[in-house]
């Protein structure tokens, strides 16, 4: 299996490794660009970037592996980013994530089952005068409350 | 130059844009310091105000900028610290939102200062959204001749990248920060050498908070002894506080550090909620160890809370109330930290991990009468034994809960 961008993400990742004085330090952006056109890093884009940026594959699949946001393995089309840390808590995180949960059908996994809406809890958004708080492929939400969830939720599946 | 140009957050209303940033005043002071200052007057300016990091530490920002090693060839970077990860903490998402022309004109005067041609803004990947503003305002001072080759005439010139991260709190240490820059985990490096002399691509590198540069403008338009006269003899300046959790008006709240907490608290984000008391607070982020309700008269600056044995941090104000079982504030830590870890240091990877498993089983209501000594004795083992200050970040919050908490946990545990 090999692996190719799109011409207007190669395009794009060109001119991020030319902004860097070395081009192993556009590795974190490069795999922002793969992420955001795929919605994950397939194997088989590592192995082109540790190509493109000139460096081992071991130091893609560590990079990969490390970072929380980048995803090893297919998302649904949204992804849901729902806060868990101290302001949040205290403002009824932990109801709320059963809440979603709930309501997106969730059972064992993070993502339903027509791979519509995958449910990531993470730590502090800092968004904490705003808690509790999510985001919404990177759109902030604030002071969300069981109403707003439902009503987000149903626009989510709905579509 | 208007009250509004030195305050680090414009009234609400004001516009983030360069034009309105240009009516208060604003690009006066670089455009003073590139065109008619040396740059040792510059950092001798910086250091006399006697501005300390905003971002946690505290390191005086003019002494940083000074042991950059003057002359010799080659690149030296500037790297702004954006990453914003310790929890309670969203002052500089406030700075990159409502006015990121201040922190372009702190880091163009920061650059003049020390030499520097290229700076590298880190923002936290969950700030993809606010590095958005910071962009279209990257490329507004492009097209003014603000940012770019040739500023005001001369032959100094600063470029700018912005580097998204991805979901690493530890990636706001210093050396992480470069590490992830240059394409690697967030793992902190050993020092010395300290980043001054050896950092990003190995050349000398400043690190500064966004706080911390979105101060300097102000220094230099009106002068350090204007800045000294706000706030505390060895802390001066106003300081951004963000307040959180249970109070009636969270939000952000710029004012002289030295600042009682209670005042913070009560005049400005309201105290807490009707038939709510306040149990805890905690000072300057998660990192911070808490503080009771009797310790809330503590000055906000570096050295009242140093003695209050817990740190200003990043000015990061959590309120807990009195309804909230201290048990929920203890997990909430110790899931942060071992999931934080980057498991380079031995006791900070394994502490923090089994600190959460012994809390995790406190909080199921299955602890055991050992658990909570075993918690202080696995704090202490951490404390100043890991390469960065992670160790401690994650040992002393924890420690000073469990040690001030310690009849309602023994409760617990009895339960």
């Amino acid at each position: 299996m090999s692996f190719a961008p799109s011409s207007a993400v190669l395009g794009r990742i060109d001119r991020t490794i030319a902004a860097y004085p070395e081009r192993a330090a556009a590795l974190l952006p490069v795999l922002h660009l793969i992420q955001g056109e795929s919605g994950w890093v397939p194997p088989e884009a590592e192995t082109w970037v540790a190509a493109k940026l000139g460096v081992p594959p071991i130091r893609v699949r560590e990079v990969l592996s490390f970072y929380t946001m980048f995803r090893r393995g297919p998302a649904g089309r949204t992804v849901i980013r729902v806060c868990r840390n101290l302001s949040c808590t205290l403002a009824g995180a932990e109801d709320l994530i059963g809440f979603l949960r709930a309501e997106l059908g969730l059972a064992g996994g993070d993502t339903t089952a027509d791979g519509a809406v995958t449910l990531a809890v993470v730590e502090c958004l800092g968004n904490c005068d705003n808690a509790p708080c999510l985001q919404i492929d990177g759109v902030d939400h604030g002071r969300v409350t069981k109403e707003r969830a439902a009503a987000i939720i149903g626009e989510l599946l709905g579509k | 130059m208007s009250q509004d140009a030195v305050r680090l957050l414009p009234a609400d209303g004001s516009s983030w844009r360069l034009e309105a940033y240009l009516g208060r005043g604003g690009y006066a002071a670089a455009r003073k310091a590139v065109t008619s200052m040396a740059p040792a007057d510059v950092i001798a300016e910086v250091r006399k105000a006697g501005l300390r990091g905003r971002g946690g530490a505290g390191f005086p920002a003019g002494l940083k900028w000074s042991f950059v090693p003057q002359g010799g060839a080659g690149p030296r970077y500037l790297c702004v610290n954006a990453d914003e990860g310790e929890p309670g903490t969203f002052k500089d998402r406030a700075i990159l939102v409502r006015n990121p022309h201040l922190l372009l004109e702190g880091m163009v005067i920061a650059a003049f200062a020390v030499g520097i041609r290229t700076a590298v803004v880190y923002v936290r990947g969950e700030y993809d959204r606010v590095a958005d503003r910071l962009r279209e305002a990257i490329a507004e001072a492009e097209k003014a001749g603000f940012i770019g080759p040739g500023l005001f005439g001369t032959d100094f010139g600063l470029d700018v990248i912005v580097h998204l991260g991805a979901g690493a709190y530890i990636c706001g240490e210093e050396t992480a920060l470069l590490e992830s820059v240059e394409g690697r985990r967030g793992q902190p490096r050993l020092k010395p050498p300290f980043p001054a002399v050896v950092g990003l691509f190995r050349a000398p590198t400043v690190i500064n908070n966004v706080e911390t540069l979105a101060s300097v403008p102000g220094i230099l338009a009106r002068g350090a002894d204007w800045f000294t006269a706000l706030g505390r003899p060895k802390d001066c300046g106003t300081r951004i506080f963000g307040v959180s959790g249970a109070v009636r008006r969270p939000g952000l709240f710029e004012l002289p550090t030295g600042t009682p907490l209670r005042t913070i608290i009560d005049d400005y984000a309201g105290g807490p909620p009707e038939g709510v008391s306040i149990k805890a607070v905690i000072p300057g982020g998660l990192s911070a160890p808490l503080l009771r309700a009797e310790e809330l008269g503590t000055p906000m600056d570096f050295d009242s809370l140093a003695q209050a044995c817990s740190m200003i941090g990043s000015a990061a104000i959590v309120v807990i109330g009195d309804r909230t079982p201290i048990i929920d504030v203890l997990q909430v830590m110790a899931r942060f930290y071992a999931h934080e870890s980057c498991g380079q240091c031995t006791p900070c990877r394994v502490g923090t991990s089994w600190i959460h498993k012994a809390v995790s089983r406190l909080a199921a209501g299955q602890g055991r009468p050992a658990d909570l000594d075993l918690i202080l004795s696995l704090a202490d083992g951490m404390k100043g034994r890991t390469l960065c200050p992670m160790g401690d970040a994650a040992a002393l919050p924890i420690h000073a809960l469990v040690t001030k908490f310690r009849d309602e946990l023994d409760r617990a545990v009895a339960r």
